[in-house]
């Protein structure tokens, strides 16, 4: 039996507002329990939500970056449930009239075709508190600071088709919440999660087969995993005969399962209803031209730039387009080494980023500057040292050992290009060679690589390689 | 004459004068008061140190001369204005133990206008009632006849004024819980447009619906209260952002060429023939004052019950979800896990209106039944709405009966909720649609006060005002004093 998956996911992005979504009460994350809830988050008697205008502009931006419609009218709903980190028994959200809809992202596949997917909508809400269950022995502790951090969930379609699509559509939309300065994309601190709905039906059904939804991804590997874990599972339960039962499930990463929740919500009725304390959210025609006048470059235009500009591939325009901080990064390399794109291409994709991988830290904070890298590829362009030698040099720049001539200097990098000095090397191993010298001489070309090791070994690496190879073959077939 | 027979106004101008001290005004009602509210239960909570602190305070600014026409006026705020530092309980066991860190818009705004809080009064739960029977602290009883009830929901706020207890106190009004009391306690009470005054520290019932307002024995004295107490607050989005009139400097105008309409709707069976007789002389009374009186329509003035009894409740249901008992308020003991927690909690901390509201605003929401109940209710209320506009543009104000009835006894309605509920049958419209109503004495029959009730446009509180104050000038209903609290 041929199965097809049908995914599609709900993104929860928390929006870079420095105050929550409905009160002044700060959204910075990681103080002391409860200290970063105010009055309004507490849900106290009596008082009121403010909407706060900063995170409206941030939903309109992403709106207007995925060519989606901005409702010129919006309006926010209760979504009433109990729960101890919900403060006041229901969460002010979106729900029938949301601020963002039909917009639409594309995704590259593996075989490097382009997938538009899209997204149904985008709407505000704010974020709960958390439940802590490890504090106290017979009890469950409640931090509301989180409560009222403001959140554009983001509903794609059931467009994709595999786990590998899925991350693809998350990643995308993680490089543009980035882009687009509305969210730190931090996964670790929850600031970029997803809940995936996952089917499968037969091969060339048209009918959407029982979904589940696994809650509260915070990882691309997770994503990856929890679908992957999720169709074969749903696979296995159709072809034994069995049902998919429709419900919420939890990814444990340890066991690399998913499970049904002991849910809280599972059997709950909503109860949506408009929200009275708040007025319907209207954006007008100005306010949309004041904040696409404010729209930075956006991925698929720098990527489609870049290969235009820079003559790169699609797939190395693609990765250097990932983020905006890596574009940023490639560009100031290259205007630091004199517009010579490609080789700032090959570095920023080689050392820099297997640097950055291997030490987990961000472009900002890397120890290599884009001028230091520049710097270096200057020394490559014009013959001071060679590209091997060049990798030291990064090795030591990135030790924090100073910029690319300092290190040069300091440990005698520079590359010899006196061909006199050269000719005496090489006429010093072909004097103690001569075994070798017959052998080539009679046919086995293949040994000038030996001749070329033992120059760079006497030379420390540092004879130019071109005129190296160029006086050995001189000097040999003499 | 005895200093609680004044007026506000009248005493603010003793105050201005030096001729009374705000140290013994508020010495003298807080005596009235401890002398007095046994037999009425108007106040919950009495502040008598911070009181008598803020009178000497009053004191001093009156004689630096800095003073207001407020400053140094005692007063009561019903119970679910929150107060900083003083217990806000909205007459529920819910809240018994509740004192919030912060003060109502309109407690800061009179505040700061000089006045001073003497303590909290009497409300049915969660503002849930039109009896003051709901309360948890029990019912509040009508001053004219104590085995009757005040009206409610701000019970105790109307007897507090009735029984001359203090001259002003501060209610809220849903569907009609200002103005029903203020009819039948013989006061006048003001609900201003919806949005004139700040909700913000203001215990929600229904959301779209909740108006704090004012009551006073005058209409000139709800002028001044109402001045310093609206005004547009960022801290409410429902709040509208328009200037204050000085209410109080349009109360001379005349009544001529002001057209007045009667809703033949609110005419008709079910209004008790006291009532409409009492209502008819008092139009009389603004006719001869030059007003033009007409009849007009509110065809849909029948669904408004219906109407709020759907859209309210759905609100409080939501409303009241926050009283958990995990952060504040009651908190049932030993609870053996989370649902034990919520269930007792709110099963001991509500009473059976407050529950029963819960619940039909629940089944109100839920999927299946929205459709039918919430969002008809909504398109209905647009109708109600549509209703007035059009009534408006023919007429300036609207006057009908404020309750059918007078004062009923206590105990009388109380197991038959929806004959509790159409007493509210003619002020309810008026929240629906989000407009400004007052209701003024206007005669008594056997003995127990009649209200007038008058409607105006959006904002149109100036006129509304200034059309009770002439009726005032002409009649002395406002002025009667319940037997025994002379």
């Amino acid at each position: 039996m041929e199965w097809e998956v049908v995914i599609g996911l709900e993104i929860h992005a928390q929006l870079a507002t420095r105050s929550k979504i409905f009160s002044g009460a700060s959204t910075a994350y990681g103080a002391e329990p409860n200290t970063q809830a105010c009055a309004v988050d507490l849900g106290l008697p009596g008082v009121l939500p403010v909407l706060n205008a900063e995170a409206v502009r941030m939903a309109v931006k992403f709106g207007l970056a995925i060519d989606a419609t901005v409702a010129s009218r919006s309006v926010f709903a209760r979504k009433n449930y109990f729960y101890p980190d919900l403060p006041k028994g229901y969460q002010i959200s979106q729900y029938e009239l949301p601020v963002v809809s039909q917009g639409a992202v594309e995704i590259e596949l593996d075989d490097g075709n382009v997938k538009t997917i899209g997204v149904t909508r985008a709407h505000l809400e704010e974020d709960a508190g958390k439940s802590v269950h490890d504090a106290f022995p017979d009890a469950t502790g409640i931090d509301l600071n989180r409560a009222g951090t403001p959140l554009l969930e983001i509903v794609s379609e059931p467009d994709m088709r595999s786990a590998r699509e899925a991350v693809a559509y998350m990643k995308k939309i993680h490089s543009l919440v980035r882009y687009l300065g509305i969210c730190d994309g931090n996964m670790q601190e929850g600031s970029f999660r997803c809940d995936a709905n996952v089917s499968v039906r037969r091969k060339g059904s048209h009918e959407f087969g029982v979904r589940t939804e696994t809650k509260n991804l915070n990882s691309f590997r997770f994503v990856e995993r929890a679908i992957n874990f999720e169709v074969e599972r749903q696979i296995d339960v159709l072809e034994s005969g069995g049902a998919v039962v429709q419900e919420t499930r939890l990814y444990d990463a340890a066991k690399d399962e998913t499970r049904p929740m002991r849910s809280k919500e599972e059997a709950n009725d909503y109860r949506y209803f408009p929200d009275p304390d708040l007025l319907p959210l209207e954006i007008d025609a100005a306010f949309l031209e004041a904040v696409q006048a404010e729209l930075p470059e956006l991925p698929d235009a720098k990527k489609r730039r870049f290969m235009g500009e820079y003559g790169l591939s699609a797939y190395d325009a693609g990765v250097l387009t990932a983020s905006r901080e890596m574009a940023d990064y490639y560009e100031a390399v290259i205007e630091a080494c004199n517009g010579e794109a490609k080789l700032a291409a090959n570095w920023v994709m080689g050392d820099f980023s297997a640097h950055l991988n291997k030490s987990a830290c961000e472009i900002g904070e890397a120890p290599v500057t884009a001028s230091m890298l520049g710097g270096l590829l200057i020394r490559i362009l014009d013959n001071t040292i060679s590209g091997k030698i060049a990798k030291e040099v990064f090795e030591a720049m990135w030790a924090g050992e100073g910029n690319a001539d300092a290190i040069i200097e300091a440990r005698g990098l520079k590359q010899i290009s006196d061909s006199g000095a050269l000719e005496a090397i090489i006429d010093d191993i072909i004097a103690s060679h001569p075994a070798q010298v017959e052998q080539y001489r009679a046919g086995k070309e293949k040994l000038i690589g030996f001749f070329v090791g033992q120059a760079m070994k006497a030379t420390q690496g540092k004879a130019n390689p071109q005129q190296l190879n160029a006086l050995l073959k001189r000097k040999l077939s003499g | 004459m005895n200093l609680h027979e004044k007026t506000l106004a009248e005493l603010s101008a003793a105050l201005r004068s030096g001729e009374i001290t705000s140290r013994s005004l508020t010495t003298h009602y807080l005596d009235r008061i401890r002398a007095l509210d046994k037999r009425l239960n108007a106040v919950i909570t009495l502040v008598e140190e911070q009181a008598m602190a803020e009178a000497e305070a009053a004191d001093a600014r009156i004689a630096a001369g800095r003073a207001g026409p407020l400053t140094g006026i005692p007063l009561l705020h019903k119970d679910l204005f929150c107060t900083d530092g003083v217990r806000t309980s909205c007459g529920s066991r819910m809240l018994d133990n509740f004192i919030a860190p912060y003060d109502a818009a309109v407690v800061e705004n009179l505040r700061e206008a000089g006045m001073i809080m003497l303590g909290k009064t009497n409300m049915d739960e969660f503002a849930m009632g039109s009896s003051n029977e709901t309360s948890y602290y029990g019912p509040v009883r009508n001053p004219w006849d104590t085995q009757r009830v005040p009206g409610g929901s701000s019970g105790g706020s109307a007897v507090a004024v009735a029984a001359r207890l203090v001259p002003t106190t501060t209610g809220t009004d849903t569907g009609g819980s200002i103005r029903q009391p203020a009819a039948l306690c013989g006061i006048t009470g003001i609900k201003p447009t919806y949005g004139r005054v700040s909700r913000w520290g203001m215990v929600a019932f229904a959301s779209s619906l909740d108006q704090g307002g004012v009551f006073a024995r005058t209409a000139e004295d709800c002028a001044l209260v109402l001045g310093a107490m609206a005004g547009f607050d960022e801290r409410d989005s429902t709040s509208v952002d328009r200037e204050v009139p000085d209410y109080a400097a349009h109360l001379g105008a005349s009544l001529k060429e002001l057209r007045i309409g009667l809703p033949e709707e609110y005419f008709k069976e079910g209004l008790d023939a006291g009532v409409a007789a009492a209502v008819d002389a008092a139009v009389d009374v603004f006719r001869s004052l030059g007003a033009e009186v007409k009849s007009i329509r509110l065809p849909n003035a029948h669904l408004a019950v219906p109407t709020y009894y759907v859209i309210a409740p759905a609100e409080c249901s939501s409303n009241l979800s926050r009283f958990d008992g995990v952060r504040y308020g009651h908190r049932c003991e030993n609870p053996r896990d989370l649902t034990d927690l919520y269930e007792r909690s709110r099963g001991e901390g509500f009473g059976a209106e407050v529950k029963r509201r819960i619940m039909i605003g629940t089944y109100a929401l839920s999927a299946g039944y929205y459709d039918a109940y919430y969002l008809k209710a909504q398109k209905v209320r647009r109708l109600i709405s549509e209703d007035f506009r059009e009534a408006f543009s023919q007429v300036d104000l609207i006057l009908g009966p404020t309750s059918p009835t007078t004062a009923f006894r206590l105990g009388e309605k109380a197991d038959d909720p929806v004959s509790m509920y159409l007493s509210d049958i003619y002020t309810i419209a008026v929240n629906l649609a989000g407009l400004p109503g007052m209701s003024i004495p206007a005669g008594f029959v056997e003995g127990l006060p009649v209200g007038l009730q008058i409607v105006g446009n959006y904002f149109d509180e100036a006129r509304m005002l200034n059309a009770a104050h002439q009726y005032q000038q002409a009649t002395d209903w406002h002025l009667r004093v319940p037997p025994g609290f002379e």
